[in-house]
Parts: structure tokens; sequence; C-alpha cells
């Protein structure tokens, strides 16, 4: 080779390195926008600290990809907006990961997925539906899927359910369930409970977790869980972090923490606390 | 999480949302404060462009006031503090800067509800202007009053005099408009409110309490109002019978 | 980007939407305009009793956020048995009739103060010719009072109507899915940043373009006297 051309790719190749190296972000602080209003994902103390199971393991994914994760609060209208303008890295607030915002965003591997529940009043002719107790997993156990779906929708005729807009339960109510009840959304879940509890709406389909957290309080001691739990299907895979699809760097050392959180049960031992249970997915 | 009564929840223990709620309601009002002082002055700027008979004036501050009358106030805050933020970040990146650069929160909402603001008072001070008596301004004129004087004696005390309840009406507003600074991530009482609600799963306690708050920063504003219209109203008989 | 498929996808969604916003905004400013009016001459009768739940209503109805009137009304009223229990339970159920009186509960105390303001500004000599010409009680306020104060208000009004449309965003609140808050579940639902609410705001900003020159042309017919002006 000529003295030139060595020259000429001597050149190249640091050119190309100084780009690779300009493109690759050196990951030192990841800003994490939360709501802090959406217990027990994340919710705010009186002091103004945001708590809870999300910040539990952002602290926990971040110390293990030696990164410093600063949370900042943020309502979820100027969430999305400043994910993309930059103002913070992550999104962790129970957003559920599904194909529809794969298209805008990247997804971390889920770091959860709570099963989806049935709730009625004790004196409803629901309460005495079958499969209490079990699991349905529409993805893994496509018989037991169909029979369970044929079964609500039998029960459910004419009935109203309630669900919290913009949510995989709002999906499978949209897509299994509109054409035989009526499905009214609300924007939370403590809305919904309130209605319930009125008598507007007879059945609410929600978060496991959320379902038993509303019965063990007083004023829901009319009220009980009924037919079986369901995931799988249109209930996706589980909630996710999310990231700019710029940031996929970033995204694959969430990926890795998340699973290294997972395998020596520092994830379940955080879900146990805020959770009550494993929401390992 | 054990459950909180409300009094505990509101309180100003060590689990009371008391002390939280009190400062969202100051940042309120604030906030309300400088959005309605931008307000004004916008507002009379278009007012005037529209009186003046200036047509391209009237025509720049009419597209204003109906852009920003028109539009929903989250987008307008959208456009405020994201834009504001993309060009200061853009800027930054210029300079060698890395990462977000935002515009502060509150001047951003502030900005934004003086924006809104302005585009309603303006439709205020137009219609108190066309109240004044005719005869007054001509004879303002008849008796060799210049621009300035005319309109310091003349003018404003009177535009002020019948905007006072329009006005009155658009502090309210902008009061409540005020809960827009939410999306620049700062917490005022709403946004307050609606943290601790979805965090002790109490809505009606906290609506309530906010709510509440909102009513006490309204019955000062009243009092104020009130004062301000006897002030600019003594010598005039108060209602047509 | 600007995937055309996509927005026509949502502007589809959100006409549909167009009908629970107008809904709303129609209902509740027609049946406010007459709360109103009842405030207004309460808070002018010159009875101290009745001037004084006239000035407490507005005072609640224009202090407290239309949020939390929305909460108490469909949630609030609704958590007490005795209320499930009365014959207006029917009328409260369901979400739309609540939404409608809560917002025709709210514009009615900024439309009463508007009002107000407008009565406040009729010229006193106006009055007392009038009165001079032996005018008085109904035929007065018919053909005097009434038509100045009319004129007076309407670039308030035209405001507060205009607000009214806006304000409607929130029913969300109560289940109802209006132009805004479909908007903003089409963007929860798809993450796309901006698209939803350009069009959202496109279609408000045609409705709320419209009725404001419907008032101006309202506010020209009736000032016949005042068109030279600005020529």
């Amino acid at each position: 080779m000529t003295r030139g051309s060595v020259l000429g790719a001597a050149l190249t190749c640091s050119l190309l390195v100084l780009a690779g190296a300009a493109s690759a972000k050196d990951w030192k602080t990841v800003v994490i926008g939360m709501e802090g209003a959406y217990e027990p994902y994340n919710l705010t103390d009186p002091s103004g600290k945001i708590v809870g199971f999300e910040p539990d393991v952002a602290m926990d994914v971040c110390a293990r990809m030696k990164v410093e994760c600063k949370i900042i609060a943020q309502d979820w209208d100027g969430m999305i907006p400043g994910l993309q303008a930059g103002k913070f890295d992550v999104i962790m607030d129970g957003m559920s990961i599904t194909d529809e915002r794969k298209k805008q965003i990247d997804f971390s591997t889920a770091y959860a997925n709570v099963p989806a529940a049935l709730a009625t009043a004790k004196s409803s002719p629901l309460a005495k539906l079958a499969g209490a107790g079990k699991l349905v997993n529409f993805d893994k156990d496509k018989a037991a899927g169909a029979a369970t779906l044929t079964s609500l929708r039998e029960a459910l005729k004419g009935k109203t359910i309630g669900v919290q807009v913009s949510t995989t339960h709002a999906t499978f109510a949209g897509d299994h369930l509109k054409d035989v009840a009526t499905i009214k959304e609300y924007k939370t879940t403590d809305e919904r409970d309130l209605d319930l509890k009125s008598g507007r709406i007879d059945a609410v389909l929600d978060d496991q977790t959320e379902i038993v957290a509303m019965l063990g309080k007083d004023d829901a001691k009319d009220f009980t869980e009924f037919g079986p739990m369901l995931t799988g299907g249109d209930f996706g895979v589980g909630v996710g972090m999310g990231l700019r699809k710029a940031d996929a760097d970033l995204t694959a050392k969430f990926d890795k923490a998340i699973k290294a959180a997972f395998a020596d049960g520092s994830i379940k031992k955080y879900s146990l606390k805020w959770f009550k249970i494993d929401t390992t997915p | 999480m054990q459950p909180v009564t409300w009094t505990t929840a509101l309180g100003f223990g060590e689990r009371g949302w008391g002390p939280a709620l009190l400062e969202g309601a100051v940042l309120t009002l604030l906030v309300s404060i400088a959005g309605l002082a931008i307000g004004a002055a916008l507002g009379s700027l278009v007012a005037w462009s529209k009186l003046s008979g200036v047509r391209i004036a009237a025509a720049i501050g009419e597209s204003y006031a109906a852009i920003f009358r028109g539009l929903p106030e989250l987008l307008v805050v959208y456009f405020v503090y994201f834009g504001s933020s993309a060009a200061l970040t853009g800027l930054d990146h210029l300079f060698g800067g890395q990462g977000f650069l935002g515009v502060p929160g509150f001047a951003a909402g502030a900005l934004a509800v003086g924006v809104i603001s302005g585009s309603y008072q303006a439709e205020v001070f137009r219609g108190a202007f066309l109240a004044i008596a005719k005869g007054e301004l001509e004879a303002a004129r008849a008796v060799g009053m210049g621009r300035w004087l005319s309109f310091r004696r003349i003018i404003a005390p009177q535009v002020l005099r019948f905007a006072l309840p329009g006005l009155g009406n658009l502090w309210q507003v902008a009061l409540k408009d005020s809960s827009l600074i939410s999306v620049t991530g700062l917490s005022e009482l709403m946004r307050t409110s609606q943290i601790a609600a979805g965090s002790t799963h109490q809505p009606f306690t906290f609506y309530v309490a906010g709510g509440a708050l909102y009513l006490a920063l309204t019955s000062v504003s009243d009092r104020v109002f009130e004062f301000a219209e006897a002030r600019a109203t003594r010598g005039m008989r108060r209602e047509a019978r | 980007m600007m995937d055309t498929a996509f927005i026509w996808d949502i502007f589809l969604r959100l006409i549909v939407a167009l009908r629970v916003t107008l809904s709303v905004w129609a209902l509740s400013v027609f049946f406010g305009a007459f709360i109103a009016a009842g405030v207004t001459w309460m808070r002018g009768s010159g009875v101290k009793p009745v001037e004084w739940i006239a000035r407490a209503y507005i005072f609640v109805f224009r202090g407290a956020p239309l949020l939390v009137q929305l909460f108490v009304v469909y949630y609030g009223l609704s958590s007490f048995p005795v209320v499930r229990a009365s014959v207006f339970w029917p009328f409260l159920r369901d979400a739309f009739n609540c939404a409608t009186l809560s917002c025709a509960l709210c514009t009615a105390a900024y439309q009463s103060e508007i009002f107000r303001g407008a009565l406040a500004g009729v010229p006193h000599g106006q009055v007392e010719a009038a009165r001079a010409c032996g005018m008085s009680g109904f035929l007065l306020f018919r053909r005097v009072i009434f038509p100045i104060a009319l004129r007076q208000a309407l670039p308030a009004y035209s405001t507060e109507v205009i607000s009214m449309v806006k304000a409607t965003a929130l029913v969300s609140l109560v289940t109802l899915w209006d132009v805004m808050s479909v908007a903003l579940k089409i963007r929860n639902d798809t993450l796309v940043t901006y698209t939803p609410l350009l069009v959202a705001g496109a279609i408000y900003f045609v409705v709320n373009y419209l009725i404001a020159r419907i008032f101006i042309f309202i506010e020209q017919w009736l000032s016949p006297h005042l068109r030279a002006r600005s020529a």
C-alpha cells in the first residue's frame, strides 16, 4: 500500500472512532420521570419525595449500571413531550409495553407484570362466576382462555364494567367485551372505585393488586373479587421503562441490569414490599 | 400502607399534606398574579390596536386574540414551555452544551397564562372603552387635552372602572388556568391535590381540600376587587334601576 | 412523522367526540344563562338575605375549580345513600346529566357577574330620562336597560361562552369523552407527542372562531351608531 492510502485509511478509521464515540453517549447521569401519583408503582410522600416500587427498582438498577439516577416529578401530560425533548431520559410510570407504543419509543424488558382481576358487589350474580383463584394466561393456554372469555361475556351481558383509560384492561374490555357490556372508562382507579360503590357500575377490571388493596378498606366490605385472574393476550407482557429510540445503548444497559436484579431476587423483594405479591413477569 | 384519616392527611404532622397544599396554593397565587399582569399589558395593547383604526395593527391584534382564545390552553402552555425550552436548548448546544436546558417552569407558566389572559382582557378593555360616554372624549378634545393627558385623566380611570367586573372574572379564570403550569413539572395547588389523592387513595378528601384552598384565595381576591370597585366607582351611581 | 392515514383516523374519532363537547357546552351555557339571570336579580334585589345567597353562590361556583365542582356533583353526591335513594337519583346517576348540571352551575356564576357589570354600565342619564318620560318597571327594563346592557355584555359574554367550550375538556373526570379527552387518550395509547393535540387544537380553533364571529356579527348588528368609528 502507498503512504497516502495508509494515511487515508488511518484518518478514516480515527474519524469513524471519533464519530462512534460522539454518538455513543457517556451515560453518567440518567434522569427518570415519574408522576408520583400512582400508588404503589410510584407515589409522593408529604415531604415531596417520590417513593414506591419503581423508585426502588430504579435505584437498584442504576447502582448496578454505575450511573447516577435522578428522579423528577412530572404530570402525565408533560411526560411524553418531556422525554422527546430530552428533559428526562426514561419514563417509569407503570407504563404497559404495547406494540402500538413501541412504534414511538423503546421499552426496556418488563420489570413487573400484575395479572388482572375483576371485582363486583357480593350481592351481584356475577360474584358466583366460576374460576375464582385460578390464573388464566391467554398466551400460554389458548383453550382455557377462550373458555374463560365465553363465560365472562355471558355473565357480563348487559352489565356495566369500569376500567382505567389507556391501560391494557381498557384494551381488553374494548376488544372483547364492548359488544355485550357497557364499558365506562375512568381517568383514575380511585374514581372508578367510587362509582362501583355507588352502584353506577356493576364490575371493575384492574390490576389484581389494586383490587385487593381496594377490597381491604373498610368501605369495601360489600364487595368481592370474582372469576379467575387474567394475564397474557391483550394484557401484554407487563410494564417497562420507556426510552427514546435513539438511546438504544441505554436501553441495553437497563435490560442487562434489570435481568441481573431479577436473577438475585432484588426486584422480587421490592415487589413483595409494595405489591404484596410477586409481580415478576 | 396504613390508611390515614382525613384529619391526619390534611394536617401538618409527618404524614400530613398541609404544608405541601399550602405551598401549592402560594405557587398558584404567584403564577396567577404574574399571568394577569402580563395579560393586562398584552390585552391593553391589543385593545388599543383594535380601537386605533390602523388596519394592520388591528389585524395583528385580532389574529393574536383569535388564536389564543380559540386554542385549548394545554396547547398554548406546550408551545410556550417546550417551544422556548427547545429554543434555549438549541442555543445552548451552539455553545457546546449537552442535554436539555429548560426555561424555568414559573416563567413559562406565567407567560402562558398571560398570553391566554391577554387575549380575553383585550375584549374586556375594548368593551370598557366603548362604554365611556362619547361626550366625555369630545369634551376632553374640545378643552384642548393632549393624547397623553386625556388618556391619563379621562380614558384610563374610566376604562378601569368599567373593566373591573370583567377583570374580576378574568382573575378567576387566571387562577384556574394557573393549573397548566403542572405541565412544566411544578406542583401548584391542583396538581398537589391530585398527587396527594393518588398517593393516599383519598380523592374526596383532597379534591375538597384543594377546592377549599381555592375558595380561600378567591375570598381574599374578592375583597381586593370589591375595594377596587368601590374606589373606582365612587361618585358614580352603581346600578341602573 | 405526518402519517395521513393516522391523522385522518384521529380526526374522525375527534369529530365523533365533538358531539359530546358541543352538547355539554350548549346545554350548560343555555341553562346557565337562566340561572345567572336569577342570581343577578337576587343579587340586586335589595333584600339582604336574598342578596347574601346570591353572593355566596357566585363565590362558591366561581371560586372553586370546575374540576372540583364536577367531582363533587358526580362522585360526591352519589356517595350519600340518601341521595341514591331519592327521586333525583335517576337523573344524577347519569354522567352526562351531572356534567351538564355542574358546568351550568359554574358558568352561571361567571355569567351573573357579566350581567351585573353590564347593568352597572348603563349610563344613569338614560335611565333618568326614561323615568322622566314616565317609563317604569318592566317597560323601562325592556326598552332602555336591557338593550344597552346586552350590548355592553357581549364582549365579556362571548369570552365566557368560548371559555366554556374549552372547559368541557374536564368532563373526562366523569367518564365523558369529549374532543380533548379523546385526543389525550389517543396520545396515551400511542405515545405520539403532538399530532393528536394539534388535530384537537385545530378543531377547537375552528369552533371557537365561528362562535367569535357570530358574536362580532351580533355586536355590529346591535350597534349601528358605533359602526362609523373604526373605519
